[in-house]
């Protein structure tokens, strides 16, 4: 398999585009025509060949282009990174997990040699040869957190485990749907859960901590939860709000199919070994609502989804302003007939 | 998932203690863990599977195998005599992967640790994570005799490492101990309850915040009277003898159920009753008192029953 990564941005001019492959692909979230939350859980990795679900950590063909996107944003905002001074050890089991998983299942594109604690790691797309000594932080340019991180699609969060609840004590987010680190860095699952509408009430957040709580060392899971973006722009954090949250009103009727994007965060939760933490990867995929409707089973339920979903989430999920244009585009593309279950189309 | 091992030591400690410990049969490496984890031992016997959780005592970052104590409970359920005379070096035995339910909480400027008894356990793999990852501490281990002390095996000698053996008049002074200890100290106490409520009021004497003591009691499920209980969705019952829990008894009646820990700490079989005429023996340190006295809720893996009927809501 060789793979081909794409050239194109995530601001400014917005470049970014899904080639047809990784449209049919996409992780499509809604399984029915209709949305509510749910604690949709399945095990992690597992999928159909091909699909983002195959392997622990999806490479695709954004790979180098959210690598080099993650690295302007955190130019600009180191605070992007954070690690609480007893999280080092997590950041350790975490840069093994991604490093033992990408050599395994891209063997042409990732390559981990250990002897002992002499550790050596190539990483072709990104062009990075390196030997270090596992769990010794001077070996590396910056701690095992951002070191990996910075080389793995997603935004990573790091749980520490006490007192029965878990602690948001460290993270690389830079491509959040409006969510800050450094705001909610050392908070627990309920006070970094609070802005959500309607959830708590309904006793999801107790369901939630208790289930992953039990998580253990030989199962990982995963779970789809989405928004709506305008523009393929990863970085859609509160801190640079001005810049992207303006964007909103530059939707038309004409141009919604083509600006408006569905963001899918593909979450997997994984026990790490050593520091018994919660590693709680956040991975982003864009799809414009063109791009969803050329499966005309995804366009006729993301149609019926979007026209009957809860106002509350409408806002929340910050595209209540346009819901309009939105749900006018996709009405084109709904038929009446009926959608078969599940995410993967016709 | 579980791990097929092989026994490949076995090691008499005390005269109640006994050492093992478990490899892959193809010297594959297993999966590393933390100071303080457990895994989960199966012990097949005729018609059913007893499974009882023991504390690693090895290196947590050593993959080439794990090590467990046990001690030998002759009134226990058998769990440990099966380890004590059933077992040997050479035998296949299944475990679990490790988990966690008495970590180390890396925020601590220092750590104390107190083990009593086979309670020494958690603290020998802890102490390892801890001298890797160079963090300031100190373990206290109390034992009645020094005959007993089979934890004298595993420690080594060094100044942070305390031993006091009752019968030799250094009965453990709690107050002297945590007196004194610098802000931001977390203490782990593990052994018979006794000590774990000793530490818990010395803490609060001293106004240490709750969130700085930690414990571990948690024990192999007791014996007890057989007794009957009926599955709510079912109508099925299930007979649990005198020599099994209730979880294991429902396991072996093919009845769904969580579990993990098997000592009534980590909540996973947390089971509701939808009805109960007679009394449910609690003795796991998950339900609170009110939970207990209210009769609508028990611990499986644990807990056991006396009267004319219970019915679990499974």
């Amino acid at each position: 398999m060789t793979m081909q990564f794409n050239d194109e941005t995530f601001r400014g001019d917005y470049s970014y585009f899904n080639s047809p492959a990784a449209v049919k692909r996409f992780p499509f979230p809604f399984d029915q025509d209709s949305y509510m939350y749910s604690v949709n859980i399945e095990q992690h990795p597992g999928g159909p060949k091909g699909s983002p679900f195959e392997f622990a950590f999806d490479v695709d063909e954004h790979y180098v282009a959210e690598m080099k996107d993650r690295e302007i944003t955190l130019a600009g905002d180191p605070m992007r990174c954070q690690s609480l001074p007893h999280m080092e050890l997590a950041g350790w089991d975490l840069l093994e997990l991604i490093m033992v998983s990408k050599a395994r299942d891209y063997p042409e594109l990732f390559k981990l040699t250990r002897d002992g604690n002499d550790w050596h790691w190539v990483n072709k797309p990104l062009g990075i040869e390196k030997r270090f000594t596992f769990l010794d932080p001077t070996t590396l340019p910056c701690g095992p957190m951002e070191y990996i991180t910075r080389q793995a699609q997603g935004d990573f969060a790091l749980l520490h485990e006490r007192e029965g609840n878990l602690w948001l004590d460290a993270g690389m987010i830079t491509s959040q749907a409006d969510w800050s680190l450094d705001f909610d860095v050392g908070m627990n699952f309920f006070e970094w859960h609070a802005p959500v509408p309607k959830a708590r009430k309904m006793g999801v957040f107790d369901k939630a901590l208790k289930f992953l709580l039990a998580v253990g060392q030989d199962q990982s899971y995963r779970r789809l939860n989405w928004t709506m973006t305008v523009n393929p722009r990863l970085d859609t954090s509160p801190e640079n709000y001005h810049k992207w949250g303006p964007e909103k009103r530059t939707v038309t009727p004409e141009n919604v199919g083509k600006k408006q994007f569905l963001r899918v965060e593909l979450q997997t939760f994984w026990r790490l070994p050593r520091s018994n933490a919660l590693a709680f990867p956040i991975r982003c995929y864009l799809a414009n609502l063109e791009d969803i409707a050329s499966q005309p089973k995804w366009g006729r339920r993301l149609h019926r989804v979007l026209r009957d979903i809860d106002p509350d989430l409408a806002e929340y999920k910050g595209f209540a302003v346009n819901q309009k244009y939105i749900v006018d585009y996709l009405s084109q593309f709904d038929d009446g007939a009926e959608t078969s279950p599940g995410i993967f189309p016709d | 998932m579980k791990l097929a091992l092989k026994v490949t030591e076995v090691e008499q400690l005390s005269p109640l203690v006994k050492r093992f410990r478990f490899e892959d049969p193809k010297g594959a490496s297993l999966p590393v863990f933390s100071g303080g984890a457990h895994i989960t031992v199966d012990m097949p016997e005729e018609d059913a599977i007893r499974r009882n959780s023991y504390s690693l005592i090895s290196d947590p970052y050593d993959g080439t195998g794990y090590e467990i104590a046990v001690r030998r409970e002759d009134r226990g359920r058998g769990g440990s005599l099966y380890m004590h005379t059933k077992v040997a070096e050479g035998d296949d035995i299944t475990v679990s992967l490790p988990s966690n339910l008495f970590q180390l909480d890396l925020r601590a400027k220092k750590h104390v640790l107190i083990g009593g008894g086979i309670g020494i356990t958690p603290f020998l793999s802890q102490l390892k994570q801890l001298e890797m990852e160079q963090k300031p501490f100190e373990l206290h281990y109390a034992a009645r005799s020094r005959e007993e002390a089979a934890g004298l095996k595993l420690l080594q000698e060094a100044a942070h490492i305390h031993v006091h053996i009752s019968e030799e008049g250094a009965r453990m002074d709690l107050g002297a101990i945590l007196d004194g200890q610098p802000m931001g100290t977390h203490v782990y106490t593990c052994g018979p309850d006794g000590l774990i409520t000793a530490v818990a009021d010395q803490t609060a004497r001293l106004g240490w915040p709750k969130t700085a003591v930690h414990s571990e009691a948690f024990t192999a499920p007791p014996p007890g009277e057989p007794f009957e209980v009926v599955i709510a969705s079912t109508g099925q019952t299930v007979t649990v003898k005198a020599d099994q829990s209730l979880l294991e008894a429902l396991e072996a009646a093919k009845v769904e159920i969580d579990s993990s820990c098997r000592g009534g700490a980590c909540g996973r079989c947390h089971t509701k009753v939808t009805a109960c005429d007679g009394r449910i023996l609690h003795n796991d340190h998950w339900l609170s008192e009110g939970e207990r006295a209210a009769q609508q809720d028990i611990m499986p893996c644990m807990s056991r029953f006396k009267g004319t009927r219970l019915e679990l809501d499974l």
